[in-house]
């Protein structure tokens, strides 16, 4: 089970990568293996703004749909459109052409912080 | 973001002491499945994964542990007298070899569980519940037997069932067999020998294919699997879990248990008033509630649907009927057709709202999401 060092990792299974003053998010391979076939994810609007822990989409299996967790607070600058002729790009690519959305980051909003890092998420992730 | 209860049809069950777990558990924990707590049971949701193991179903062949199945076996002089009172349809009418579906209901006509009654010798029938109605089946069963010379025998906890099914099926167990596949009918089942072990073979299944389902003593199920699974590896075949089997059955239109089919419903609602047999002559529990049904017509009616877009109904989802104000109905199960590519579902609307073509909405997570009534089943196998 891949889980990349330099990505930061939430409870919810939710991976983010810092890049300047933006992050991209997506979901770790362990959370697209649990649900299976992803069939279709449910994206935000851009210019949307969210909170830590807040939903900002769903991402259905075959079996279940399953809320998608802001890791950190910002401003939707990007989604990745190729999910939705491509869902599957979830389960195939987790880290990579599987992204769900790029954020700018809020200032002053307590940034990263409560984020795990990847060996605080393997650890989570065995203990499951 | 993972939601540990995923909707596992029927999957609600009394709580169990502790989880029970079926002879084939380590197989399917070597070949990695994901297992989950179905009705009591620890059970593959799916191994490969849902979408390539229902395509092996429906292309070439699939193999299941149902041990968690129930296996209640009624014998005596007057096994079939009671069972035709026991449940709605008439037992006494199966011929010897053969089976039919069939439900037990309560006396307000509510459906207690849905059954296959196999007659497998004589006065030697063998009905199967679903693995969370076993008990209230046993008992009730028990109880409606009193008066008839009958006797109950739940087998559930010595018996496994595994079945194969798909196209292929019978290319693939015959050599392994000495019943004749050729001549056993749908729903017909025959004493005989699995991969040289005794088995009961029948031509069932919960799927839209052609396929049979072995029960044979509890232990003699990892032999038969590893057999299977090593002489249907020419075939492409693929183990299949509980996830693989939802969707089959969904394509099928059959109902599931908990979704579909409750106390809540009766067989007229759920469009399986065929299975009751009101042209018996003797009472059954139920009867009376369900000819008061069967004059006046069902209160609801069970429609498959096809979503507009790509957003998927799921079991529990409500629903309105535009063209008619205030009317409304509710998903019973839901999911993406792997055969068709699009999102179907069933559900209950008002009987006037049900005809091929009406639009409904569905309330997906807030959002109101188009559907159209469509025939069931979904899928027939050509």
């Amino acid at each position: 089970m891949q889980v990349p060092d330099g990505l930061l990792y939430t409870q919810d299974h939710e991976w983010l990568r810092v890049e300047g003053d933006e992050a991209v998010v997506g979901i770790t391979e362990y959370a697209a293996t649990e649900l299976g076939d992803i069939v279709f994810v449910e994206m935000p609007a851009v210019g949307a703004r969210f909170e830590p822990a807040q939903s900002f989409g769903v991402i259905e299996s075959v079996k279940t749909a399953s809320d998608l967790y802001a890791p950190a607070a910002g401003e939707i600058v990007a989604v990745n459109d190729a999910l939705h002729d491509k869902p599957e790009l979830v389960n195939s690519d987790p880290y990579g052409d599987g992204w769900m959305i790029r954020i700018k980051l809020a200032t002053g909003a307590g940034g990263t912080d409560g984020l795990m890092d990847a060996a605080a998420y393997k650890a989570l992730i065995e203990a499951a | 973001m993972i939601d540990d209860a995923p909707d596992t049809a029927g999957a609600t069950p009394p709580a169990a002491p502790q989880i029970r777990q079926t002879a084939l558990v380590e197989r399917h924990r070597e070949l990695g499945a994901r297992l989950i707590d179905f009705a009591g049971w620890e059970m593959p949701v799916s191994y490969s994964g849902i979408l390539e193991e229902h395509k092996a179903v429906r292309e070439r062949v699939g193999l299941f542990d149902l041990s968690h199945m129930g296996e209640v076996w009624v014998s005596g002089a007057g096994a079939g007298s009671g069972l035709a009172a026991s449940v709605v349809s008439d037992p006494t009418r199966l011929a010897e070899g053969r089976a039919h579906y069939s439900m037990i209901c309560a006396a307000d006509g509510g459906i207690i569980d849905d059954l296959i009654v196999y007659r497998v010798a004589g006065e030697r029938f063998m009905v199967v519940p679903n693995a969370s109605n076993r008990e209230p089946v046993a008992a009730a069963l028990r109880e409606r037997l009193q008066g008839h010379d009958a006797a109950l025998d739940d087998a559930s906890l010595r018996t496994s069932l595994v079945a194969v099914q798909g196209p292929r099926a019978a290319e693939l167990l015959q050599p392994l067999t000495d019943v004749d596949l050729a001549s056993l009918k749908y729903y017909a089942i025959a004493a005989g020998h699995a991969y040289g072990q005794p088995a009961l073979i029948a031509r069932t299944g919960y799927t839209g294919e052609d396929g049979f389902e072995l029960f044979v003593d509890w232990d003699l199920a990892v032999p038969i699997w590893d057999a299977l699974l090593e002489a249907g590896a020419p075939f492409g075949i693929m183990p299949c879990g509980l996830g693989a089997r939802d969707t089959l059955r969904l394509e099928a239109g059959m109902p599931l248990y908990g979704n579909e089919l409750g106390r809540d419903t009766n067989p007229y609602e759920a469009g399986l008033g065929r299975v009751v047999k009101l042209d018996k002559p003797n009472d059954f529990v139920g009867r009376a509630a369900l000819e008061q049904v069967a004059a006046n017509g069902p209160a609801k009616m069970l429609v498959g649907l096809q979503m507009r877009g790509r957003s998927i109904a799921r079991h529990g989802y409500p629903m309105s009927v535009p063209a008619d104000a205030g009317a409304t109905g509710v998903i019973t199960s839901g999911a993406p057709s792997p055969t068709l590519g699009v999102p179907i579902a069933m559900g209950y609307l008002p009987p006037a709202d049900t005809s091929v073509g009406t639009m409904v909405e569905v309330t997906v997570r807030a959002m109101q999401v188009e559907a159209d009534v469509v025939q069931l089943p979904f899928y027939k196998r050509s």
